[in-house]
């Protein structure tokens, strides 16, 4: 040890604590705002829903404003399991998460199609994309009625095919249907897949979009080797395209996983979980039962909460470990 | 380019694919279409089951006049403005905060913390909603516009953290290095250096984030109750109930509560579709 640390009252004042760390103070003086908001509105929030789901509560406070939940430790779980309803939920979700992948493809082959210069182009990509822009309440809603076995498309191209116009004498118009017109919403096996059917439409235009931007960076020059080394149509597209897609890909596979996992305005508007709960998937459910009209059980919902949270948690884990990936090969 | 471009094909196929192309959009957009048609026409024709012939009259002021006039329409657009507005401006504000944070310094847990961001935005709203129910009926926050803004804010800061960290990061380096060897201030170089040049971003971030607080619907129906703070799409389906079977009134108010997001995306499409990709396709 020297003693040359002593220091020297020749030398300039040391600049501040702040002014020397100041690389190190910095940044959270930049995040600590995000920070706070993000950590009271989801961060937390998380937590006390996993807790919660081992309570008993219906959500009301005693007058000392004490919150009357009551630690029950896994008892919702175990209700949870023998919960015909929970089954069917899950059910859906799986059947969500399967079929709406059809959006990632269907996507593609849009894209490709779109995927041409010609007068007006432009044009027709947006109009393409339009059914993402608008809520999913209302592609609920056209979707309702789209169905509706009585005056809706479906109803009226069934009328134009099996259906046969009489006119009684009293001049009233009446149809004799060779078979009644299909009423998909109404259809516990059916219904769920009306709704995601109607769910596919944005998505894959999600998708189509994400495409066709990724198309704009495909290298031209790759394709125009392949095809002198004589590479097309479904072989050029799978080794020569799609690869090069695969940030694309990426995205469009993430987006579609949570989209169909968060499935809950279309539901809500289109079904509310009917009929006889045969269309529900976790997420409605969960809110069917923490804020139902039959008094609100918090506790039970959380754990319904809990298990949608677990099998997302799957996909997060996922993403982010390839995006780590993404990130050490980076800067 | 793939497919085989259509200028290097014969002018029959070029002609085939040109026809072909507003065929399919009509396909494409039908159901809009469909609703569209039913909102110009008058109650008569949805009543005699005349759905999809030519209308027998075009009610199209009508109806859209009576979704104002006979329901809280107009008190519901507004509602929406006042959540949309203030979410973008607080969220976009602090993510290009936390954004220049976690892009610029090195420090050891800015690579979790950023991912603690991009996963609060894939969490399912489920497991937020009874704490952050509860939390608002606690502070007098529920049944308010204040309410869901700030929940609104606070979500969407993750998305708008993560895009902006990204495009921060894709900057080069070197201002804010050169920078800070003339020994300009941290905030300084924030301010001059670095905001200037992600516009683009805030742009982008704007007019989505605008576009998914307009189409909420769940924290609509999670954290109000009564007209006085409902956002239109929690109110079109109020609507819904209200004018049973009068579909033409239903399809009026759907449109209406599409218009402002559809507007948003042509006016400024690019920012809107660099936004979509997450800025990971360029």
């Amino acid at each position: 040890m020297s003693h040359a640390v002593v220091p020297d009252t020749d030398v300039p004042k040391r600049p501040s604590w702040v002014r020397r760390n100041k690389l190190a103070i910095a940044p959270w003086i930049f995040l600590i705002p995000a920070l706070i908001f993000f950590a009271i509105y989801v961060v937390i929030p998380i937590f006390e829903s996993l807790w919660l789901s081992l309570y008993e509560w219906n959500g009301l406070y005693n007058v000392d404003g004490e919150s009357t939940a009551v630690w029950v430790g896994f008892d919702n779980y175990v209700k949870l399991w023998d919960d015909p309803n929970f089954w069917t939920s899950l059910r859906n979700n799986i059947a969500w998460l399967v079929l709406y992948m059809l959006a990632v493809p269907l996507g593609l082959f849009i894209a490709l199609f779109l995927n041409q210069t010609v007068t007006g182009m432009r044009f027709y990509k947006s109009m393409f994309f339009f059914p993402f822009v608008i809520s999913q309440v209302v592609v609920g809603l056209i979707f309702g009625w789209f169905y509706n076995p009585d005056f809706g498309v479906v109803g009226t191209v069934w009328k134009a095919i099996f259906c046969e116009e009489t006119t009684n004498i009293l001049g009233n118009v009446t149809f004799t249907c060779s078979r009644p017109a299909p009423d998909i919403l109404s259809s516990p096996e059916w219904a769920t897949y009306g709704i995601i059917a109607a769910g596919l439409w944005p998505q894959i235009a999600y998708c189509m979009i994400l495409y066709l931007t990724g198309l704009n960076n495909v290298a031209s020059d790759q394709i125009e080797a392949a095809r002198l080394d004589g590479a097309k149509g479904w072989k050029m597209l799978w080794y020569v395209v799609v690869p090069q897609l695969k940030p694309a890909t990426f995205i469009a596979v993430v987006v579609t996983v949570i989209g169909a996992l968060r499935s809950f305005d279309m539901i809500a508007i289109m079904t509310q979980g009917g009929p006889f709960g045969s269309t529900n998937v976790l997420s409605h459910y969960m809110y069917e039962v923490a804020i139902s009209e039959y008094g609100e059980r918090y506790g039970y919902g959380s754990s319904v909460a809990t298990v949608l949270f677990g099998i997302m948690l799957f996909f997060i884990s996922y993403f982010l470990w390839r995006m780590y990936q993404d990130e050490r090969g980076g800067r | 380019m793939f497919p085989k471009p259509i200028e290097k094909s014969g002018p029959a196929t070029r002609a085939a694919y040109q026809a072909f192309l507003p065929f399919a959009l009509i396909l494409w957009l039908l159901p809009l279409l469909a609703i569209f048609l039913t909102s110009i026409r008058s109650a008569a024709d949805i009543n005699s089951g005349n759905v999809f012939g030519w209308p027998s009259e075009f009610a199209i002021i009508e109806n859209y006049t009576a979704v104002f006039t006979q329901s809280a329409a107009a008190q519901y657009m507004w509602n929406s403005v006042l959540i949309t507005v203030p979410t973008v401006v607080i969220s976009v504000a602090l993510a290009c905060l936390a954004g220049y944070a976690l892009a610029i310094y090195r420090f050891r847990v800015a690579l979790p913390l950023f991912f603690l961001f991009v996963a609060g935005n894939f969490i399912p709203f489920q497991i937020l909603m009874v704490p952050v129910r509860d939390m608002s009926v606690q502070t007098g926050l529920y049944d308010t516009i204040a309410g869901q803004f700030l929940f609104h804010a606070a979500f969407q800061t993750g998305f708008c953290t993560l895009f902006m960290r990204n495009f921060i990061k894709a900057l080069p380096f070197d201002l804010v290095e050169s920078a800070r060897i003339e020994g300009v201030a941290e905030w300084k170089i924030f301010w001059y250096v670095v905001l200037p040049l992600v516009r683009p971003a805030i742009a982008a971030l704007a007019v989505l984030i605008f576009t998914f607080v307009w189409n909420d619907f769940f924290w609509a129906n999670v954290l109000t109750q009564g007209e006085g703070a409902k956002p239109i799409t929690a109110g079109v389906r109020a609507l819904n109930g209200q004018f049973v079977n009068n579909w033409h009134l239903v399809s009026a108010a759907s449109l209406l509560a599409a218009i402002p997001p559809v507007v948003c995306f042509f006016l400024m499409q690019r920012h809107f579709i660099a936004g979509l990709t997450l800025g990971a396709v360029k």
